[in-house]
C-alpha cells in the first residue's frame, strides 16, 4: 500500500456526443458509404464506440470529384486572405471545442487524456493558426516565383496522432489553396469525423475538405485515383514504398513521413535528471506509438549503470491505466494487432539474448496494454535495435566515443529523428551535423511546433511538414498556369 | 514525528574528506567535487516541475494530503514588528489550528526570531508536539562575523529552540569560497547541539539551478539536517523547480551515504493547491519516505488558513469563508 494513493480523477466522457454510426463527409454533407461499414472500439475497454462507413472506390471518386469542383469553382478563386479567414475560424473552433476533441481522441485512440488535452489538440489548433497566417503571404515565403496550389490532395494519416496528423495535413493544404480528400486510420476515425462537423460549423465551402473512412483498400483508391494531384502520407515505411511504386510514372507528387528508429544519445556530461525525463518522454510518450520515438537509447558506457538505475527507478512512478484518468501517464495500446506486434518483437529481443525488464505494474483486465519495458545488453544486430517496435519498449545500447555514437546512431535504414544530451554546446552542434536524421533535438525530445519543419531521411521518407519548408510541398512554382 | 533522526553528530570535515577521497579538505577539493555534479538543464527541470503540477489530487487523497500538509508547516512570523503578543497568537494558533474542528492536525513547528523563543516556549509548553524553530546566524542576510552567528545560534538553543534555521553566506558561495560556507555550516551544526539544523540557501540569490544543486550538496556534506530554499525576504522564494532539484539532491544523498536529509521550501507557498503540488513532487521525486514532517516542511504563514478552509470544505461540503477560520497573524497595514 503506497502512502500517497492518487484517487481516480477521470475526465468526464459526457462532453462527447457519440453517434451510433457515422457516414462519409463528402461535399460538405455526411453521406452513407457503399462499402462494408466497420466498428471502431475503445482500446482501453474494447467497447464499441461507433459504426463507421467504409468508402468504396466509388465513394472515393465522389469525394475527389467534390474536391475538384470545390477547387475549380471556389477555393482557387478565393484570395489568400479569405482562405486565411476560414483557417483562423477553424483554429478558434478547435480551441473552443478542445475538451470535446481531447476526450474523443482519448476514447478512440487510448492515449492518456493529459496528452490529448495538453499536446495533441492544442498543437493541432496551433497548426491551423500558424498556416492561417501564411495563406496571404505565400509570395513572400521564399518558395520560388509564383507559388500556386497543386489542386486536389489525397491525404492518408495514421492512428497514433489522429487529430494532430489531420491538422499537419489539412492546414498547409488549405492555406496554399489546395482542396483535400483525407482518410483517417481505420482504428481512429472519430476525431476526423468531428473535424468534419467543425468544417460545417466554420461554413467552409462544400468539397474543400472531404473525409473518407476505411482501411487500406480505401487508401489505395485515393492513391490510384487519376484526378489526385498530390499524395501526402504518414504511416509505415512498407505502405509508403507501395505508394511510391503506385504513383511512379504519374504526374502525382508525394510527401511521405514514414517510420523511424531514433537514437537518443546520452553523453557522460549530460544533465542526468533531465536526460532521464527525456528518455521517458522519448519512448513512453503516447505508449511509444511515435514515429520519431527515441526507441534506441545510446548511453556512454561510463554512465550506463547509473542511467539504467535512474531510469528504472523513475519508471516505477509512471502510472499505467485508464486513459481518461488525468493522472495516467501511459495509456492503452491502440489495437490488438499492434499489441501482437509489440509482443512478438519483445519475444524476439529476449530470444536474441537482450535482457528484458519491465515495471511489473498491474494492468487492466480488458483492453490492450503493455508495460513500460527496458531492454539492456542490446546489440546493433538485434531486431529490437533495427525494427520499429512502435510501443513502450526502449532498447539500450552503449557507446565509448562521440564518433562511435554517430556511427551507431546512423547505422539504421531510418533517419527521422535523434536526441543529443550533453552540457557541451560545441558537441551538440558537431553531433547535429553528423546525424542523418531530419529532426535533431538537443537536451530535449519529442518537441513539436508548427513553425519547425518535420520529416525524415532515407527510409523515413521525404518532404517536410511544418514551417516554411512544409508549405513548399503543397505548391508548384515557376512558369505556367 | 514518526521517524527517528539519523545520528549526524559525526565530524563533518572527516566525513567530507572520506566522501571526497582527499586527505585534506581544501576549497579546490570542494570545488572539484561540487562542479563535478551533473548539470541541471533549466528548460527540462522546469518542464518536469510543471508536469508534476498537473497531477489531479481529488477526494480521499486530497483530504489526506491537506492534513499531511498542515502537519508539515513551520508556522512562521519573522517581522521586525514581531511582539510577544503576536508570537503568543501564533503559538495559540499552532495549538488549535481550527477551533471549530479539533481533529485538525497541529503544524510541525512555529518559526520565530531567536529573541522570541522563550515567549513561544512559555505558550507552547513542552509536550504540545509543536516544535520551536528559531532563525539564527544574522538572519536573513547572514552578514555578520562567525562569532556573532555562533552566539546567535547558542542563545536560541539555550532559550529552548528545537530547530535552528541558519542562512549560508551567499556572498562566499557565489565568490567560490565553498570551504568558508562549509566551515560555517559545520560550526553552526556543532553549536546546535541536539537541535536539528536547517540550512537556508536563499536560492533566489543563487539564481542558477546548477548553484542550487551545488549548495544543496555542500549543505548536506557540512551536516545540515534540512536544506531549505529561502528566508522569505528575497523573491523568488520557494519555486517548484528549485524544490525538485533539492528533492533530487536528498534522494541522491541517501543513495550515496545512507542518510536522509529533510527539505523545506519556504516563502511564497500560499494555497492548498500549491502545497499539494509540492507533496506530489516529494512523492514522485524523493519518494514516499519523505512524506513525513520529520523530513519535509513548508515554511509558511498564510498557507495554514487556506489548508484549513479547504479542509472545512471537504468536511462540510461547502466553503465556510475566511471569517470561519481564525487569523492570529493579520497584516499590520
Amino acid at each position: 500500500m503506497t502512502k500517497f494513493e492518487y484517487a481516480p480523477a477521470p475526465e468526464s466522457g459526457a462532453v462527447v456526443d457519440l453517434k451510433p454510426s457515422y457516414g462519409l463527409f463528402i461535399n460538405g454533407q455526411f453521406v452513407d458509404g457503399t462499402g462494408t461499414s466497420f466498428k471502431t472500439i475503445s482500446p482501453a475497454t474494447e467497447e464499441v464506440l461507433a459504426e463507421v462507413a467504409e468508402a468504396s472506390a466509388a465513394d472515393v471518386d465522389a469525394a475527389v470529384k467534390a474536391a475538384r469542383a470545390a477547387y475549380t469553382r471556389v477555393w482557387s478563386k478565393l484570395s489568400g486572405a479569405d482562405r486565411g479567414k476560414y483557417l483562423f475560424r477553424i483554429a478558434r473552433i478547435l480551441q473552443e471545442r478542445a475538451r470535446e476533441f481531447a476526450v474523443l481522441e482519448t476514447l478512440d485512440n487510448g492515449k492518456p487524456i493529459k496528452e490529448s488535452r495538453d499536446v495533441d489538440v492544442p498543437i493541432a489548433a496551433a497548426h491551423f493558426f500558424y498556416h492561417a497566417g501564411w495563406a496571404d503571404k505565400l509570395d513572400y515565403a521564399s518558395l520560388g516565383p509564383n507559388p500556386r496550389p497543386h489542386g486536389v490532395v489525397g491525404q492518408i494519416i495514421p492512428w497514433n496522432f489522429p487529430m494532430l496528423m489531420l491538422a499537419w495535413k489539412i492546414a498547409p493544404a488549405l492555406a496554399t489553396g489546395n482542396t483535400v480528400v483525407l482518410k483517417p486510420a481505420e482504428t481512429t476515425p472519430l476525431t476526423a469525423l468531428l473535424f468534419a462537423e467543425v468544417c460545417q460549423q466554420a461554413d467552409l465551402p462544400p468539397g474543400v475538405v472531404n473525409i473518407v473512412t476505411g482501411a487500406g483498400v480505401t487508401g489505395q483508391a485515393i492513391v490510384d485515383h487519376h484526378s489526385i494531384d498530390k499524395i501526402a502520407f504518414t504511416g509505415s515505411t512498407g505502405v509508403g514504398k507501395a505508394i511510391a511504386r503506385a504513383i511512379a510514372g504519374t504526374p502525382k507528387k508525394a510527401t511521405l513521413e514514414l517510420g523511424g528508429k531514433a537514437a537518443n544519445i546520452i553523453f557522460d556530461d549530460a544533465p542526468i535528471d533531465q536526460a532521464v525525463e527525456g528518455i521517458i518522454n522519448g519512448i513512453f510518450f503516447n505508449q511509444g506509438h511515435v514515429c520519431c520515438a527515441g526507441s534506441r537509447l545510446l548511453v556512454q558506457e561510463s554512465i550506463a549503470d547509473e542511467v539504467d538505475r535512474r531510469l528504472k527507478r523513475r519508471l516505477q512512478t509512471l502510472r499505467v491505466g485508464d486513459p481518461l484518468d488525468k493522472n495516467t501517464d501511459v495509456g492503452a495500446i491502440n489495437s490488438r494487432a499492434q499489441l501482437d506486434r509489440i509482443t512478438s518483437l519483445v519475444a524476439a529481443g529476449e530470444a536474441e539474448g537482450a535482457e528484458r525488464w519491465d515495471t511489473g505494474c498491474p494492468l487492466p483486465e480488458k483492453g490492450f496494454w503493455f508495460r513500460p519495458t527496458v531492454f539492456t545488453g542490446v546489440s546493433q544486430t538485434h531486431r529490437i535495435a533495427q525494427e520499429e517496435i512502435f510501443g513502450p519498449v526502449v532498447s539500450v545500447l552503449t557507446f565509448r566515443t562521440p564518433s562511435e555514437a554517430v556511427a551507431k546512431a546512423n547505422n539504421t535504414p531510418y533517419g527521422l529523428s535523434a536526441g543529443i544530451w550533453t552540457e557541451k554546446g560545441s558537441r551538440i552542434l558537431w553531433m547535429a551535423d553528423q546525424m542523418r536524421a531530419g529532426v535533431v533535438w538537443a537536451n530535449t525530445f519529442n518537441k513539436f511546433d508548427p513553425t519547425s519543419p518535420f520529416g525524415g531521411y532515407k527510409e523515413s521518407g521525404y518532404g517536410r511538414e511544418g514551417g516554411r519548408h512544409g508549405l513548399a510541398a503543397y505548391v508548384t512554382t515557376g512558369e505556367g498556369a | 514525528m514518526s521517524s527517528t533522526p539519523v545520528d549526524t553528530a559525526v565530524d563533518a570535515t572527516a566525513r567530507a574528506r572520506d566522501l571526497l577521497g582527499v586527505s585534506r579538505l581544501t576549497n579546490s577539493a570542494l570545488t572539484a567535487w561540487l562542479h563535478g555534479l551533473p548539470g541541471v538543464d533549466q528548460v527540462g527541470c522546469e518542464a518536469r516541475a510543471a508536469a508534476l503540477g498537473t497531477r489531479s489530487i481529488k477526494t480521499d487523497s486530497k483530504k489526506w494530503a491537506i492534513d499531511l500538509a498542515i502537519s508539515m508547516i513551520d508556522l512562521t512570523t519573522l517581522e521586525g514588528a514581531d511582539t510577544p503578543g503576536k508570537v503568543r497568537g501564533l503559538c495559540a494558533k499552532a495549538l488549535t489550528p481550527d477551533a471549530s474542528d479539533l481533529t485538525a492536525p497541529r503544524p510541525a513547528a512555529v518559526c520565530v526570531y531567536g529573541d522570541m523563543v522563550a515567549t513561544a516556549r512559555a505558550t507552547l509548553g513542552t509536550d504540545s508536539g509543536v516544535n520551536i524553530a528559531a532563525v539564527a546566524t544574522a538572519f536573513p542576510s547572514g552578514r555578520a562575523s562567525m562569532a556573532v552567528k555562533l552566539a546567535d545560534t547558542r542563545e536560541a538553543v539555550a532559550a529552548g529552540a528545537d530547530e535552528i534555521d541558519m542562512v549560508i553566506d551567499r556572498g562566499a558561495f557565489i565568490a567560490g569560497d565553498y570551504l568558508r560556507v562549509f566551515d560555517e555550516i559545520a560550526e553552526v551544526k556543532k553549536a546546535c547541539g541536539s537541535a536539528r539544523l536547517k540550512v537556508i540557501m536563499e536560492t533566489g540569490e543563487l539564481v542558477t539551478y546548477d548553484n542550487v544543486r551545488r549548495a544543496s550538496w555542500l549543505s548536506m556534506l557540512a551536516g545540515g539536517d534540512f536544506i531549505k530554499t529561502s528566508t522569505g525576504k528575497v523573491s523568488p522564494a520557494a519555486t517548484l523547480p528549485v524544490t525538485v532539484i533539492m528533492l533530487e539532491a536528498v534522494r541522491d544523498w541517501l543513495d550515496l551515504t545512507g542518510e536522509m536529509v529533510g527539505v523545506k521550501p519556504a516563502g511564497g507557498i500560499k494555497t492548498s493547491k500549491d502545497a499539494i503540488k509540492f507533496l506530489v513532487a516529494v512523492n514522485e521525486v524523493a519518494g514516499e519516505a519523505w512524506l513525513d514532517n520529520h523530513w519535509f516542511r513548508f515554511g509558511a504563514s498564510s498557507l495554514l488558513n487556506d489548508l484549513l478552509l479547504q479542509r472545512q470544505r471537504m468536511t462540510l461540503g461547502y466553503y465556510s469563508g475566511a471569517d470561519y477560520i481564525t487569523d492570529d497573524a493579520p497584516s499590520l497595514y
